[in-house]
């Protein structure tokens, strides 16, 4: 038995330096992937992420369904970020099948997509402290995000879950007095996340450990097609609210938050930054939205989109997110297929463990704001 | 009819009682009195109203209760009484599951939760009870390829050094299981002995991660015990002995912590370090290296380390109370035993009981070690606290932390001590 091997089947020269850790898939600091890690002593030589242990077949469920019922599954891949992952796939939609959203539906809209990055961003904040050792920092993101998952509560009707978005506007009107409670909740949490600075942001402990640490130069972060904070943090002002406004995002005052360091520290604190302008866009929506009206339109009973396709995309909590819809004049599409900011964020994973140490890994690995489970999709 | 006993019936209820009474008179007739008399067998007996006692004379007290009292101060004058109960393990593990309650509950305020809430009724005090209860009764697996000697006599020797440890702290004047002349030097000599408990446990696991973790804590305990035993030497030049509890004697009229702060602050950080407590915790850095050297330990084993490690907290902080916040010594807030009760025995009515043995412990004896307790859960509070405030740091940080800056410091508390020892201020013959 002495057939050549192909070059991905070969057994490899294994140095006796050199150790092999398979950390995940049932490793706490991995989440629902492996990272296969291989170390010197203490310092990272190689990495290779090895996602795929959650894949649920999204898109292929997406074309046995009409485009209505494809709304509660699509939102499966970060329900923590339901309406921003849904989001896409309503505005395609809409233009596929020829709707004109109402205006305070798109208020709404947008209401609900900052609140749900909001959410999506303390529980990503809770497993950064946590994977950094800090369990105060797991326990006050985990509690105060209930303020927001109570709002969307109340507008939706479910806590998490909220298949909120649909083709044409939203599934319900705002309950009565919402904006009040609304901006009660918001500036509460505003002051709650400022004091996050005094005991995890401005620790001088964080920031000798994860400054410097994984530095993901401009050019590479342009090169390796990051998105999101992880672009952002590198100095790229690169924002699709701002770049390419969807809905009534035109309309609002916010800014984007660029930081030049590039390291896990600037990753881990441009979604920190990002949340308080979240809580200003949706002070700003609250102001600006039209007091009463429609918000949603009647569809036809099985809608058919046009031979067409269409590719939208949005801000999500982890960056561009794309939904490219094809069709062909059935009441299912034809193609669903998202692309997802977290898997490009991966992309840059194995370029910035190599050389550095294995505590860094888990910084390192969290600040580029993935999550596996939509990765996988 | 209540739903939690839907068919209660008082007759069944008497028989169990019956039953459990039966059961209990058994068990103490044929196990506990044959225990006792071998007990008191072993037991130097002392000499009641001219008399020696013996286990047969002993036992009167059943018939005697006044004779209680002596029998009880004779078995705490014996080294078990002082090994198993009041300064050693028990009085340690007591603090020690006191301090894990502590840390729960005050954690959880700190991080706006509950804690253990629901064992026990009052705050889930009883929820250490059911968590022992859970690890005595889970499976203890232990890796295939494991040296199993090792891995098996690994944390039972942890627990063993962590109760030798226990054993060199004196809790009150007289209080102290060994009292060696040489006392900080056996100190040190146990702490030297945790590293070696560590790598040998990882090791012998045959498994990565305990690899790893055993490999991280070698290094930050040996880089850490040579600012640790350096930060303690300003104590002893000044006081001029090892003994530990003459150490804490010299503290009558003022705690070191006055005169060695750098020393404090220097043997604090150190030992967060040995205890391995957040911002030190590397050697358990859950997202890095699953639990450290603690991966491959499963039910009663892990509950051994776990005692260990609060044994050692305990210790711990219990040297530092006894090096720099000047031991048992503290105002006196205890009221003296009344006197008249000794003489003239209590007047309860028309009869007058005369208690032969009174007091148990001296005045000296409580206050001391109430101040001793005080100070001690004072320290452990500290040590507690940074595990709510900091997140952990890296091996390097570490490293650079140990060898630079805390050696350095150390050297600077000492040539404190060398200034103030030839000022002739402080140390044998100062003038304070």
């Amino acid at each position: 038995m002495t057939a050549e091997l192909p070059p991905g089947l070969a057994l490899q020269k294994v140095d006796e330096r050199i150790m092999t850790l398979n950390v995940g898939p049932q490793h706490p600091g991995s989440g629902h992937m492996r990272i296969i890690v291989q170390i010197d002593g203490d310092f990272i030589v190689a990495c290779d992420p090895d996602p795929g242990y959650v894949h649920r077949g999204e898109e292929k469920m997406a074309e046995y369904r009409n485009y209505i019922t494809n709304i509660p599954h699509l939102e499966r891949p970060v329900i923590h970020d339901s309406c921003n992952v849904l989001y896409p796939y309503v505005l395609g939609a809409e233009e596929l099948l020829g709707i004109e959203v109402p205006e305070r539906a798109k208020y709404i809209r947008v209401i609900a997509s900052e609140l749900n990055r909001c959410i999506y961003t303390m529980y990503w904040l809770a497993i950064y402290g946590i994977f950094l050792g800090h369990s105060t920092m797991f326990m006050w993101p985990a509690g105060d995000r209930e303020f927001l998952i109570d709002l969307m509560e109340k507008m939706s009707g479910a806590r998490v879950t909220h298949a909120h978005f649909v083709p044409g506007g939203v599934r319900n009107d705002l309950p009565p007095n919402f904006e009040d409670v609304c901006l009660r909740q918001v500036n509460y949490f505003e002051k709650r996340i400022k004091e996050y600075g005094a005991v995890f942001y401005d620790n001088p402990i964080l920031i000798s450990r994860t400054e410097k640490t994984g530095v993901l130069s401009r050019q590479d972060a342009i090169r390796l097609g990051t998105t999101g904070s992880v672009l952002r943090a590198s100095g790229v002002d690169y924002d699709l609210r701002k770049k390419e406004p969807y809905d009534v995002y035109d309309e609002l005052d916010f800014q984007t938050n660029v930081l030049k360091e590039g390291d896990s520290y600037a990753r881990s604190k441009v979604p920190w930054l990002d949340m308080m302008e979240s809580c200003r866009i949706i002070r700003h929506a609250l102001e600006k939205m039209p007091k009463s009206g429609s918000v949603r339109v009647k569809l036809k009973p099985n809608p058919k989109g046009a031979i067409d396709s269409v590719y939208k995309r949005v801000e999500s909590g982890r960056g561009s997110l794309g939904c490219y819809i094809v069709s062909d004049k059935k009441p299912e599409p034809y193609r669903v297929k998202l692309s997802v900011g977290s898997f490009r964020n991966l992309i840059a994973l194995p370029y910035l463990l190599k050389g550095e140490k294995l505590g860094n890994m888990p910084s390192v690995y969290w600040s580029l704001n993935y999550w596996p489970v939509e990765a996988d999709r | 009819m209540s739903v939690i006993a839907p068919k209660f019936k008082f007759s069944e209820f008497v028989k169990s009682i019956l039953d459990n009474l039966f059961w209990a008179i058994l068990l103490l007739s044929l196990i506990g009195i044959p225990l006792t008399q071998i007990i008191l067998f072993y037991i130097e007996m002392p000499v009641i109203n001219g008399e020696l006692l013996t286990p047969f004379l002993a036992l009167t007290w059943i018939a005697d209760p006044s004779r209680t009292l002596p029998i009880i101060k004779a078995f705490m004058t014996t080294d078990l009484f002082r090994i198993a109960a009041f300064p050693g393990f028990g009085f340690a593990a007591l603090l020690a599951a006191g301090t894990i309650f502590v840390e729960r509950k005050m954690l959880a305020k700190l991080q706006l939760r509950v804690g253990p809430f629901y064992c026990g009724k009052i705050e889930g005090i009883l929820q250490l009870m059911g968590d022992g209860l859970k690890l005595i009764s889970k499976e203890i697996i232990i890796p295939a390829k494991a040296d199993k000697p090792i891995f098996w006599a690994a944390p039972v020797i942890f627990v063993g050094a962590a109760a030798a440890f226990v054993a060199l702290i004196p809790v009150a004047p007289g209080w102290v299981v060994a009292d060696v002349d040489v006392g900080l030097l056996a100190v040190f000599a146990v702490i030297g002995f945790f590293p070696i408990i560590t790598i040998l446990s990882s090791w012998s696991a045959n498994s990565k991660f305990p690899f790893i973790g055993g490999i991280r804590a070698l290094h930050q305990m040996v880089s850490f015990e040579i600012p640790l035993i350096l930060s303690l030497l300003g104590v002893v030049i000044l006081t001029g002995t090892l003994n530990l509890s003459e150490i804490a004697a010299s503290q009558s009229s003022f705690p070191w912590i006055i005169f060695l702060p750098i020393g404090a602050i220097v043997f604090f950080i150190t030992m967060l370090a040995e205890l391995e407590r957040i911002p030190f915790d590397l050697p358990e850095a859950e997202s890095e290296i699953v639990a450290g050297w603690l991966t491959e330990f499963s039910g009663m084993m892990y509950g051994l380390v776990q005692l260990g490690t609060y044994l050692k907290l305990y210790a711990f902080a219990a040297l530092f109370v006894v090096l720099f916040l000047g031991g048992w010594n503290g105002p006196m807030i205890w009221p003296p035993f009344p006197e008249e009760i000794i003489t003239k025995g209590i007047e309860a009515g028309p009869i007058t009981v005369m208690i032969p043995g009174l007091p148990v412990f001296s005045q000296e004896m409580i206050n001391g070690v109430i101040w001793f307790v005080l100070k001690t859960v004072g320290v452990i509070f500290f040590i507690l606290l940074p595990r709510g405030v900091f997140p952990r740091i890296r091996i390097d940080m570490l490293l650079s932390l140990g060898w630079y800056k805390l050696i350095g410091l150390a050297f600077v508390n000492i040539f404190i001590a060398l200034g103030l020892l030839y000022a002739g201020v402080l140390g044998p013959g100062g003038i304070l």
